[in-house]
């Protein structure tokens, strides 16, 4: 006889079986040994931080918070949470300045951004980056993203009459790597959902996703954004009906999964509504709607899977989209992690590690060759242009280019 | 000097045994323990593990109640790495009575115990896992105790101070001359080979088997064998050891002991003949989980990871012939002015809070027989690991930054850890995942600590206790055990016998998360290492 209906456990810990299949998937165990790994750092250790928080181990920030111990989990304990979670509650050490400075992706973007020609230049100096090595341990052989000279919100306000036009409605959650970086990808997407008849919308004010401030210790301040964006979500979905969208996949995992499950931030009203730009483009497409191809447009593309669109589980979306585009020669790359989780790989004492667990990718894009390589994930694309020379570019831009 | 020649012999290595063979060395004497199976393998390895303040006795039972109180005090002093300082909070809900609060802490203060009435908000704020309902709590200084550690601990320190232990090796009779014991017969279970012992005091400290052995001396000891049921949960829920303040019933203690937490117990009279085979009935499961969510809500929806039954040995008091009246104090027996017996002591009763001072007691009979006088050192001296650090110093001491394993190895080694020579990184491999045990500590068993199976190793480093309970660790002990025996056969038997003992405990609570562990386990061991 039973007389326990269910058990409960924080983040699942007790569910894990110890099968260590996590173990096999974390990137960083292979190539890092002072990372406790996966299991350790997660449901064995709650065990004994549950005793005394003595028993953190700061060893725990070696994990990348890429989640592919999660998707490998078959009991579905959220490793990745556990850890970041007690990265949250137990690490009372105050981020140096560099991790601060790395995490605040809304502040440099805000900086930067008027006077972009400078910063890219300087930013481009080998003297800038031994200089940011020496003194902020970034580590010199990192390339830094480019920042725009106008900013994406900027561009769309300016069309929000145009937008407006449209029969059907959607929001953007652009992010801080569209609003300062990469415009021209929110415009990309602005390009495709207008041919779909859809009209794009900002937010009523977004503010940076957070993601690079939960794993860089300021979750005080992720929290603070996220309460901001959900806020602003639910404008969008309760008031003005709106599904939102992103063409970032981390900041897509953020919004559904983060949010709740490490700052605590309700957003169960609004999850169902957030999603991947390839997943809503490609179920209306499913429904019916159609899009007119270019002609003669040919590209051979290798689509590689970032780590959290892996964890939200829809890197086939993307894939079933690009495989659909007339003259896409597609290949899909193995599943694996890049290697620079963010703003992991910046650091200079995890450059080497960073290195060596995209390595295999690397090596697999060298011998596909593409003329492309496809990926939903801003920071895969710095990491795997800079390490592999090859151009990266979100399905939903080279969706872009091949419509009419 | 003959080697089979001691001063006195202790029978049984329980927390008592130990105690005693301790003070007895300390005291100058050449002793020797023997022990039929392992330490603590009756009741002072089957119970709750608190460290009572006291406080659950002082209603009907004040004389416990101060003797706990002053050897709680005494014991978080000298085996301080042995011990949890979490204090207690007795709780009343609705249902329970308030008038017995006011009872409850007057006896208490009276018997010397700071028991303080709290608020039952502040109550919520010590400890956030208590019955939200809680109308009532009393603050005490209860604790809780690993009492394999605290039992190997005393044997260490008898073993230096000369004493000897024979583990796995029964007493089959007493060596008698007219009216006095002078020895013991005895056999080795591991090789069947006998040999004799002699002493001129034996002390009897077998715990609820001591009526059988007093028996074997031709006196009476009349044990009343009580079985009490307990669960251990996954993981700790509890960080303060939760009470209900009423009068002692059933699953009523709730202990945080190292990574888990303990519920219990129940009280069932069973026939000595049973005592050797205590199961958990679903009955006692059910009443266990009921009953205890009473004290913490959460206990209902908590994995549960083994059920375990221990036998308390309550004694019948010499004052009532009848047999009826139990004494739940300490009973020492000098059969010499009780049944004209010369040369055999029982000491028993008692608990395993107050086993150091029922050690001094039967050590200082032992010296008066002996004709011996010096003071007992137990209260003062701290024992080996407790040389009052705690475990962040020990450990920041040793490493500049400690793993999760090298902070788990100081906190179940105390102070010992920094006597240990720098292990290599083979050494720093982990045996035990759950628990976070490293080979280096399992082959400091090995050496020190007289391990002979995988159930004596697990008693003596916590490998095997965890969440998996053996699935991973077991085998790789094994290994470094059958390396160390050199005998891989004979460990082959052990490791599955080991199994064996661990799924005894999974499957009265053999549900969720808990079965589907025990199903991969054998799958496991079956499909993929052919056992």
């Amino acid at each position: 006889m039973n007389p326990q209906e269910k058990t409960v456990s924080k983040h699942n810990f007790e569910e894990c079986m110890k099968c260590t299949v996590c173990t096999v998937y974390c990137p960083v165990l292979q190539v890092n040994p002072r990372y406790p790994g996966p299991k350790q750092a997660g449901p064995d250790g709650e065990r004994l931080r549950l005793k005394d928080p003595y028993f953190f181990s700061y060893a725990l920030k070696y994990c990348m918070n890429c989640k592919r111990c999660e998707v490998a989990c078959p009991s579905g304990v959220k490793v990745a949470d556990l850890i970041q979670a007690a990265r949250i509650k137990y690490d009372k050490s105050v981020p140096p300045l560099r991790d601060r400075l790395l995490a605040s992706t809304d502040l440099m973007g805000s900086v930067a951004r008027p006077v972009s020609r400078i910063v890219n230049g300087v930013t481009g100096l080998g003297v800038t980056r031994s200089v940011l090595d020496a003194t902020l341990r970034i580590d010199h052989r990192r390339v830094f993203p480019k920042y725009s000279g106008r900013s994406f919100e900027a561009w769309l306000k300016r069309r929000a009459k145009e937008q407006a036009a449209f029969p059907e409605q959607v929001a953007y959650f652009h992010g801080c790597y569209v609003n300062y970086n990469n415009p021209a990808l929110g415009k990309d997407l602005v390009k495709v959902l207008n041919a779909l008849g859809v009209g794009v919308q900002l937010l009523d004010k977004e503010k940076c996703c957070g993601i690079a401030m939960i794993t860089n210790g300021m979750s005080a301040q992720a929290t603070r954004n996220a309460e901001h964006n959900v806020a602003s979500l639910r404008k969008a979905v309760s008031e003005r009906g709106l599904k939102v969208v992103t063409t970032s996949s981390s900041c897509s995992l953020t919004l559904r999964v983060e949010y709740p499950n490490l700052l605590g931030v309700d957003n169960a009203d609004v999850r169902d509504a957030v999603m991947m730009a390839t997943r809503y483009i490609f179920e209306r497409l499913e429904a019916g709607a159609t899009l007119r191809f270019r002609p003669g447009f040919h590209k051979k593309v290798a689509y590689h899977v970032p780590c959290h669109m892996e964890r939200l589980g829809w890197g086939v979306f993307s894939e079933r989209l690009l495989r659909m585009i007339p003259g896409v020669e597609f290949m899909l790359l193995d599943s694996a992690c890049c290697g620079i989780a963010g703003t992991y790989g910046f650091k200079k004492e995890n450059y080497e590690s960073a290195q060596a667990v995209g390595a295999p990718l690397f090596e697999q894009i060298r011998a596909v060759d593409p003329e492309v390589v496809a990926c939903d994930c801003e920071t895969c694309k710095w990491q795997i242009e800079m390490s592999t020379g090859y151009t990266v570019q979100n399905p939903i831009s080279i969706l872009a280019e091949a419509i009419l | 000097m003959d080697p089979r020649e001691f001063d006195v012999i202790i029978l049984g290595g329980g927390i008592v045994g130990a105690g005693t063979l301790r003070d007895c060395a300390m005291r100058g004497l050449r002793a020797l323990l023997i022990e039929r199976a392992d330490i603590a393998t009756g009741a002072s390895g089957r119970n709750h593990g608190l460290l009572h303040s006291g406080a659950r006795y002082a209603v009907n039972d004040p004389e416990s109640a101060a003797e706990c109180i002053r050897e709680n005090r005494i014991l978080r002093q000298i085996a301080s790495h042995c011990i949890d300082q979490t204090d207690g909070l007795f709780i009343s809900l609705p249902e329970d009575d308030m008038a017995y609060q006011r009872t409850f802490v007057d006896a208490c203060l009276k018997a010397g115990i700071g028991a303080e009435i709290i608020d039952p908000a502040l109550a919520r704020q010590l400890e956030p896992s208590v019955n939200p309902e809680l109308i009532g709590a009393v603050r005490v200084p209860d604790a809780s105790v690993d009492p394999f550690r605290l039992c190997a601990s005393n044997m260490v320190d008898a073993k230096l101070h000369g004493a000897q232990v024979r583990l796995r090796t029964e007493v089959t009779g007493f060596i008698r001359e007219g009216d006095t014991i002078r020895g013991v017969h005895t056999r080795s279970a591991q090789t069947g080979r006998t040999a004799d012992y002699y002493a001129p005091v034996v002390v009897n400290a077998c715990g609820v088997w001591g009526q059988q052995v007093a028996e074997m001396a031709g006196v009476t000891v009349g044990m009343f064998p009580s079985k009490g049921a307990l669960l251990i949960f996954a993981h700790r829920i509890n960080n303060t050891v939760i009470n209900r303040c009423r009068k002692p019933s059933n699953a009523d203690i709730l202990v945080p002991g190292d990574t888990v937490c303990i519920i219990g117990t129940t009280s069932t009279r069973i026939p000595l003949e049973n005592c050797h085979r205590v199961s958990v009935t679903p009955d006692e499961v059910t009443l266990l989980v009921t009953e205890g969510a009473k004290l913490t809500p959460s206990l209902s929806e908590t994995r549960i990871l083994r059920a375990f039954a221990g036998v308390r040995p309550l004694v019948s008091d010499d004052s009532d012939p009848s047999g009826r009246n139990i004494s739940r104090g300490i009973v020492c027996l000098d059969h010499e002015s009780r049944d004209g017996l010369k040369g055999l002591v029982t000491i028993t009763g008692g608990k395993l809070t107050t086993y150091r001072l029922m050690a001094e007691m039967a050590t200082d009979v032992v010296c008066r027989k002996l004709g011996i006088e010096k003071a007992c050192e137990t209260a003062t001296t701290p024992l080996p690991g407790s040389q009052g650090r705690s475990y962040e110093e020990v450990a920041r001491e040793i490493w500049e930054a400690p793993s999760t394993a090298q902070k788990a190895a100081a906190a179940r080694l105390g102070d010992v850890v920094t006597r240990m020579p720098n292990p290599s990184r083979q050494d720093e491999a982990l045996v035990c995942e759950c628990e976070e045990v490293s080979a280096w500590e399992v082959n400091n068993a090995f050496e020190r600590m007289g391990v002979s199976t995988l159930t004596d190793l697990r008693r003596r480093t916590r490998v095997g206790m965890g969440t998996c309970q053996g699935e991973l660790c077991a085998c790789r002990a094994a290994g470094l055990l059958a390396k160390a025996q050199d005998c891989a056969e004979r460990e082959r038997a052990d490791l599955l016998k080991f199994m064996g003992e661990r799924w005894k405990g999974s499957y009265p609570i053999g549900w969720g998360d808990t079965l589907r562990e025990a199903e991969y386990t054998q799958w496991v061991y079956k499909h993929v290492l052919g056992l």
